[in-house]
Formats: C-alpha cells, sequence, structure tokens
C-alpha cells in the first residue's frame, strides 16, 4: 500500500471504501481504466465493513454474516488494478474535477476524468434535551469501537430510538458480553399502519428474516420499551439518568451511558460542498442528490454511488457502485464497457437490492419531537446555540440557515454545520410553515474537513510561481 | 400593478440598504430590490475591514464621512454589528516598503488627511507582538477595526424596513426603463416606478449601467477568504502587508480570517466561485511566516465573494453622466464595506438636495467617458 497518489490524473477517481466505492473502484480498474480509490479510515470496508481487514473480533458469529460478505469485495479491487490510498482525507473537490487531499498531514492535489462520490451516510441528528452530556453518543460512535477495538459497554447503558441498525448494534454488543440495561424504541405506533402497505415487498426482502432474528435475540436479553416519547438525558456535568414517557407514564432510570440512533441520512458534505444540486426527500426526511439513473450528478463528470446517494443499505451500495462505474466506462472506454455485464442486469439487481425500502423507510421514519427540538435544547454544539435562540432569530427575519449566520453563528464553528445542519432546517422549516425544501440547507465550503494552515501552507507551489522562481 | 415609490434602488448588499436606510432618514420611501437575499454576496462573505487606512486619496473623504457613522452605527441599527475599534495597521516588512509608507504618510498630511500614523519597529511590536522582529515598522489608522458584514448588513436592511422601505428579496429586477417620466422596473409580476433610480447592483451593476447606455470597465472578481478555529487571543488589530496580499484579523472568539485579495473563480450565473488553493497555500505562507503561532491552526472553511471591480480600482458613485434621476453606486472593487454606511448616507444628499458637502468628484462615472455625450 502506496502512501501519495502515483499519478497526477486519473481515469476515475472513487471516494470511500465502503461498498458502494470498492464495488466502483473495482469495475472501473477491471474495465482497464486508470482507477485511484481514497478513503479516510484505516483500512476498507466503510461503516458496514468498518475494520474488515483487521478488526480484533475473530469470532465470526458476533459481527454476522453481513459483516463477513465484505471480505470478497476487499480482496477483488485489491487484485483489480486499482490504487487505493487509505487514511486519505479528501477535504476538497471542485466543478474542474480536482481533489484535495490530505495524507499523513500533507496536502497534494490530482485530476480525475470522472469522480465517483461513495461517502456513506451519518447518522441523523438525535437533538434531545441533554444529549450533549458526557456519557451520551451515537450508536455509530458505539459502533466503530465495537468493530474496530471490540469494546463493548460495561456499565449501566441504555439505547434509545429506532431503526435497524440500533437492533444490529444491540445484537452485536450482547453477543461480545457487553451491558445494556434497556433499550427505548421510539418508534411511533401510527408508523406501523402506514408502514403496512409496503409490508409484502419487506417480507420477502432478505432483511425481513434477519431483521426479525436479531430482535428477538435481542428481546430475550434486554427489557426493551416501546412507544416511548418525551426523551431526555439527564445529570449535572455527565448523564445520570434517561427520562421519558411511555404508556402515559413518566420513567426514570439510571444510566452511565445512553447510545442514540434514529437512522442514518446521505453524508452530503463534500457534493454540496462541490456545487452538486440537491432535493429534500420527503419520506427519508434528509438531503440527497439529484441524479440520473446511472447515478449522475448536477455536476459534468462526478456520479454519486451508495448511501450518499440516498439510503439504500449495503446491497443495494454496490449496485449503485457498479453502475456509477459502468457508466463512467461507457463514457471513457466504450469498448471495455461491452466485455462488463450489462446495465440492465445491474438496474435489476438494484430493484431486488430495494425491496422492502420504502417499508424501512416508513416505518423507522422519526417523529418530529425527535427532529425538531425546542425550548433551551442545544441544536448547534460548537457556537451552543439553543432551539429558541434559533427561533427568536426567526421572528426578527431570518429566513434560512445561511442568513441565520447574520443573526446566530450556528453553523460557523469547527463542525461548519455538519452536525446541526439537517435540525437547523427543519426547525425553521416549521417555525416559517415552509418546506425543508423552500427553507433550504447550509451552503458547504471546502475544506470538508479541517486542515492545518502549515499543511496548506506547505501545498507545492504553482506553476507560474516555480516559473518565477527559476527565471530569477 | 405598478407601485410607486420615492426611489427604486436595485441591490441589497451593504450600500443598497444603507442608501435604502438614509433615504428613509430625510422622510423618503424606497423600494429596494435583490434578487437573492440582502448580504447575500460580497457584502455578505467579505472580511469585515473597517479601513480608512490605504485607502487611494479619491475616496478618503468618502471613507472618512462612513468612519463617523461605524462610529455611532449601533444608534443607527440597533445593532452592534460587531464592530470593534482596534485599529487597522499596514506592516512594512523591508527598509523600502517602509520608506514608502513615510511617503505616504507625508502625502496624506500635505493633503489635510491625518488619520494615517507612520509607526517605527517598537511601536510596530506594541500593537501586533506577534509580528517578525524582522518587520522595520508601519502605519496605523487608529480608528479603524472590524465589523461582522453579513449581521451589518441584515442589521441595515431590517432598521431600512422598519423605517418604511420596502424590501423585495428573492427576484430579480428586470426590463429596467425610463417611460414617462419615470424609472419603472419589473419585478416578477408586480411593477415599480419612482422618479430615482440607484443602481447598486454589485457584480451585476455593470450590466444594469451598459444595458442604460453608459458601459464602465467593470469585471466580476470573487476575491477569496478563509477562517481558522479558535487559537488563543494574540492580536487586536486588523493587520494587512505592504508588500504582498494579504489582511489578517483575530475576532474576540479567537477565530482567524485570513485574506488579501487572492481570487476565485467566479460564476456569475450560478452564483458560485470555485476556490484556488494554490492561491489559498501562498496567503497560509505568509502566515506561516508572519506569526508561527498559527502554524498549528486548523482551516474550518474558505469561500469567496462575487462583486464588482473596475479598471481603476475606483467605486463608480454618484449621478448618472447621461439620465436624470439615475444613480450609480457599485465597483467597489474589493473595499467597499467600511465604505457602505457614508456612501448610503452621502447618496441620499445626492438625491435629496442635489448636492453633497463630501468630496466625491472623482468618483464619478463620466471619468470612464472620454467625451461628454
Amino acid at each position: 500500500m502506496n502512501t501519495t497518489p502515483r499519478r497526477d490524473s486519473y481515469d476515475v477517481v472513487v471516494i470511500g471504501a465502503g461498498p458502494a466505492g470498492l464495488a466502483a473502484a473495482a469495475t472501473a480498474a477491471e474495465a482497464g481504466l486508470s482507477a485511484l480509490l481514497l478513503d479516510e479510515n484505516a483500512g476498507p470496508g466503510g461503516q458496514v465493513w468498518r475494520a474488515i481487514a483487521s478488526t480484533p473480533v475473530t469470532e465470526r458469529g458476533h459481527l454476522g454474516a453481513d459483516y463477513w460478505a465484505g471480505t470478497e469485495l476487499v480482496e477483488a479491487v485489491r487484485s483489480s488494478g486499482a490504487e487505493i490510498i487509505q487514511r486519505a482525507t479528501v477535504w476538497s473537490l471542485d466543478r474542474n474535477l480536482e481533489i484535495g487531499i490530505s495524507l499523513g498531514g500533507a496536502s497534494c492535489f490530482v485530476k480525475a476524468r470522472r469522480v465517483i462520490l461513495a461517502t456513506g451516510a451519518l447518522e441523523r441528528p438525535f437533538p434531545i434535551p441533554g444529549w450533549t452530556l458526557p456519557g451520551v453518543m451515537t450508536a455509530g460512535a458505539a459502533q466503530t469501537m465495537l468493530k474496530s477495538s471490540g469494546l463493548v459497554p460495561d456499565r449501566p447503558t441504555v439505547i434509545a430510538g429506532q431503526g435497524p441498525l440500533l437492533w444490529l448494534l444491540a445484537a452485536q454488543i450482547l453477543r461480545l458480553g457487553g451491558r445494556i440495561d434497556r433499550i427505548l424504541d421510539t418508534t411511533e405506533r401510527r408508523n406501523y399502519l402506514a408502514a403496512l402497505p409496503h409490508a409484502f415487498a419487506f417480507m420477502t426482502s432478505p432483511y425481513f428474516a434477519k431483521g426479525l432474528a436479531l430482535m428477538k435475540q435481542v428481546r430475550a436479553k434486554v427489557p426493551v420499551v416501546t412507544g416511548v416519547s418525551e426523551l431526555a438525558a439527564v445529570g449535572d456535568g455527565q448523564l445520570a439518568t434517561v427520562t421519558y414517557l411511555s404508556a402515559g407514564r413518566r420513567e426514570t432510570i439510571p444510566a452511565e451511558l445512553l447510545l442514540l440512533h434514529q437512522g442514518v441520512v446521505p453524508n452530503v458534505n463534500l457534493a454540496m460542498a462541490t456545487g452538486i444540486e440537491h432535493r429534500w426527500d420527503d419520506l427519508q426526511l434528509c438531503w440527497s442528490p439529484v441524479l440520473d439513473r446511472d447515478g449522475n450528478t448536477s455536476v459534468e463528470g462526478i456520479a454519486i454511488a451508495g448511501d450518499g446517494a440516498g439510503i439504500g443499505g449495503a446491497e443495494a451500495a454496490i449496485v449503485r457502485g457498479r453502475i456509477a462505474a459502468r457508466a463512467a466506462v461507457e463514457a471513457l472506454a466504450p469498448a471495455a464497457a461491452a466485455r462488463l455485464a450489462p446495465m440492465a442486469s445491474f438496474n435489476a439487481a438494484l430493484v431486488r437490492a430495494e425491496r422492502g425500502r420504502i417499508f424501512l423507510d416508513t416505518l423507522f421514519r422519526p417523529a418530529p419531537q425527535f427532529r425538531i427540538p425546542s425550548d433551551d435544547t442545544i441544536v448547534c454544539r460548537c457556537e451552543e446555540v439553543s432551539a429558541k435562540d434559533i427561533l427568536d432569530a426567526v421572528a426578527i427575519g431570518a429566513t434560512g440557515p445561511n442568513q441565520l449566520k447574520a443573526y446566530r453563528r450556528t453553523g460557523m464553528g469547527p463542525c461548519q454545520g455538519r452536525l446541526c445542519g439537517l435540525t437547523v432546517t427543519e426547525l425553521m422549516a416549521q417555525a416559517r410553515g415552509k418546506s425543508p425544501q423552500e427553507i433550504g440547507y447550509y451552503r458547504l465550503r471546502a475544506p470538508v474537513k479541517p486542515i492545518t494552515l502549515a499543511e496548506l501552507a506547505a501545498v507545492p507551489k504553482t506553476e507560474a510561481d516555480v516559473n518565477a522562481v527559476v527565471r530569477g | 400593478m405598478t407601485k410607486l415609490a420615492d426611489a427604486i434602488i436595485v441591490g441589497g448588499g451593504i450600500h443598497g440598504c444603507s442608501t435604502a436606510l438614509h433615504l428613509c432618514l430625510a422622510g423618503m420611501k424606497p423600494v429596494l430590490i435583490e434578487k437573492d437575499y440582502a448580504g447575500r454576496h460580497a457584502s455578505g462573505v467579505n472580511a469585515g475591514g473597517v479601513r480608512q487606512l490605504a485607502r487611494h486619496v479619491a475616496e478618503i473623504p468618502l471613507s472618512i464621512r462612513s468612519m463617523g457613522i461605524w462610529e455611532r452605527i449601533e444608534e443607527l441599527v440597533d445593532d452592534s454589528c460587531g464592530f470593534e475599534s482596534h485599529g487597522q495597521v499596514l506592516v512594512a516588512e523591508n527598509d523600502s516598503e517602509f520608506d514608502a509608507c513615510r511617503a505616504r504618510v507625508a502625502e496624506l498630511n500635505a493633503l489635510g488627511f491625518t488619520h494615517e500614523e507612520l509607526i517605527d519597529g517598537p511601536e510596530l511590536r506594541r500593537l501586533v507582538p506577534a509580528v517578525a522582529e524582522s518587520c522595520p515598522g508601519g502605519v496605523v489608522s487608529r480608528r479603524d477595526g472590524a465589523a461582522e458584514p453579513a449581521r451589518t448588513t441584515t442589521a441595515i436592511r431590517r432598521k431600512a424596513e422598519a423605517l418604511g422601505a420596502t424590501v423585495v428579496e428573492g427576484v430579480a429586477a428586470t426590463n429596467i426603463r425610463k417611460q414617462d417620466g419615470l424609472w419603472r422596473v419589473d419585478v416578477g409580476a408586480d411593477s415599480y416606478a419612482a422618479p430615482v433610480l440607484v443602481n447598486a447592483a454589485g457584480a451585476w451593476a455593470g450590466r444594469i449601467a451598459a444595458d442604460l447606455g453608459e458601459p464602465v470597465p467593470v469585471e466580476t472578481v470573487a476575491p477569496m477568504l478563509m477562517i481558522t478555529s479558535r487559537v488563543p487571543h494574540f492580536i487586536d488589530p486588523v493587520v494587512i502587508l505592504r508588500g504582498r496580499k494579504l489582511s489578517f484579523k483575530q475576532f474576540a472568539n479567537g477565530t482567524v480570517l485570513i485574506g488579501g485579495g487572492h481570487l476565485a473563480t467566479p460564476d456569475q450565473d450560478r452564483n458560485e466561485t470555485v476556490l484556488d488553493w494554490r492561491s489559498l497555500a501562498i496567503s497560509a505562507r505568509t502566515v506561516f511566516e508572519l506569526f508561527p503561532v498559527m502554524r498549528s491552526a486548523t482551516i474550518v472553511r474558505a469561500w469567496a465573494g462575487i462583486e464588482a471591480r473596475t479598471r481603476d480600482e475606483l467605486p463608480v458613485f454618484g449621478p448618472s453622466a447621461r439620465h436624470s434621476g439615475l444613480y450609480h453606486q457599485f465597483g467597489f472593487s474589493l473595499h467597499g464595506f467600511q465604505l457602505g454606511p457614508g456612501a448610503g448616507a452621502v447618496m441620499t444628499e445626492l438625491i435629496a438636495s442635489g448636492g453633497t458637502q463630501t468630496r466625491i468628484g472623482d468618483l464619478g462615472i463620466e471619468r470612464f467617458h472620454s467625451s461628454p455625450p
């Protein structure tokens, strides 16, 4: 494995080595294109197959068969001829398909003829009262520790929220001998009714049997409270208790760790900073890029595959990665494309992989109270801006997230709105009686991940500068 | 439907908003038309420098007029605008630059301007302790400072609206024409008519002037800025360099804004800019050399605002040379933010009284016309 890109430019640069990125890089390289796969983690796999090449969890049953399915794809990309660089943080991408990459504290740029973004998903913000207390963390962060280091909770632990990943994490924690005192399921009862018309498709999807088995495993070991509302984390400088309402009763339980999760949303940070057009998705309640059938975006030469194109899960991500890569091959080397599997077979595979998705999206649609906070609940953690602060700004004229910056510093801190953006959009939309699409999103800008001044200062000079020195 | 107003202002930057506000203070009812929202472009995303320092002589009177308004900005718009006055310092990095500073201050003094003051090495290091020992001195303008640009433009807009201005955002002004003695502008399904039209459309103003038969040599540019994470407080004044492109400002919250005029590639019709990281790297290198304390700071955002730059880098400010009732207020060429409050006040005097005591004669549009029309 090398440390810096071998070339200045590539036919295809794939960003992100999860299921979609691995599939895209393998497909492009196998077709004979020069392909560079950039990934910011220590090893390939993304979140779903995190640390697949290095995890200390060797008992395969603990992480489940779906986890180990990634091994094959990792092998495929490694033998495909694609250049793979791990611990490479892409901090900039522009319309000219120039990519700014940070590698071991130094930055460089490469050019691409096509870029495939496979930056995956992020956990949806879960801004309940007290969510910023030490002791409250996201389920995703807990899963990262579990997969990378085999660490599981051993103190009084509550898991709250909803969605497939919540149950998967609970099962993984329990199999590794971790402690879970209670699961608080926030799925709204009316979601079951709304999802019912889509249940048949889901029952015939591969997720159905797996999901049921997971939930059964977990329920056998942990008390599960359903229909939870008015969830709050309480403590003085540290999480002490979790309170909630269930069946009309207020309950309080002691906890040292609260893991929150209410689904994932596309990680749009790099795509938006590049100027790619996005639209509000009313079912998945998030921003999704506007794409054609092959995953091409509004910016010429850039496609998006995987959960960054709209949440679809790992199976769909692999197929979308192949589709985007095949489209790139068709554009750059039509003769080579003829040797690849036909697009129609990928499209059919995508339909199969996406079966049951509407059921999951409908069933696990988070309730407004968990997405749109009120009163003193913190929205923007970096600048400590509460829901009330934002509503006050709306009352005197703030119309959207970007205008809000003239009143409050929301989104101007170190995270640049990457954590609070969805919350701010939905909160302002509700306050103004508009749709999130009308309210809009923060204008995101590079660097999408912070780089140090020293690192930028060390960027190679422009050709003009070099020539000026040569001429003396 | 045609709505009547006392004046139509095209452009909701700090200049259009300030003129709207001052017209209201003079008892007029203006309508301000902004195709995006007030402060969307250069006025909301500039470095926020409130600077009299190092200006071209032709715009110093307007700058001084503006400074007086900045110093009571909170009284005017009910918001501090984040304005802080810790001075601005121009740093000479070597003796020849210092000689140029000395000559400049002497020139200003001869013209009767006293806001710029020559400082030696010890005074420079008292004001800017982090600056490299090798710098021999510089120039300070002690009343200068900085403000928060989006907050300022928004506050001025809000106050103008509170005093009776109509602010129309999100729709472009089209079909600008003079008919039956009134300026008329279509805004979506509506039309506005007024005896006065102010062209304060920033990067888009050149097109308006050209359409009205007064072309100006103006280009669209996008100066880049970047901001760092919080670092311990180490500097109060805004610092600019004499010889290299750099401006540098630490805010009260510890973040540091780095600018200086390196340009991005603007895409005016998309409202977008493509950043030039190799030029930003030059700024980063300059900061790296001058302020070692900044080396480990992280850069959290870089951006560029779209604005107009004229051939002589001076604004087009004053009445039209061709049409009565038309006024131009654009082309501030990367240094219009500080001028905003004063320019609105002076523009209002021109409109309401037909003249001003503030010397602006060298900024008129007629300077670009070789022969009178």
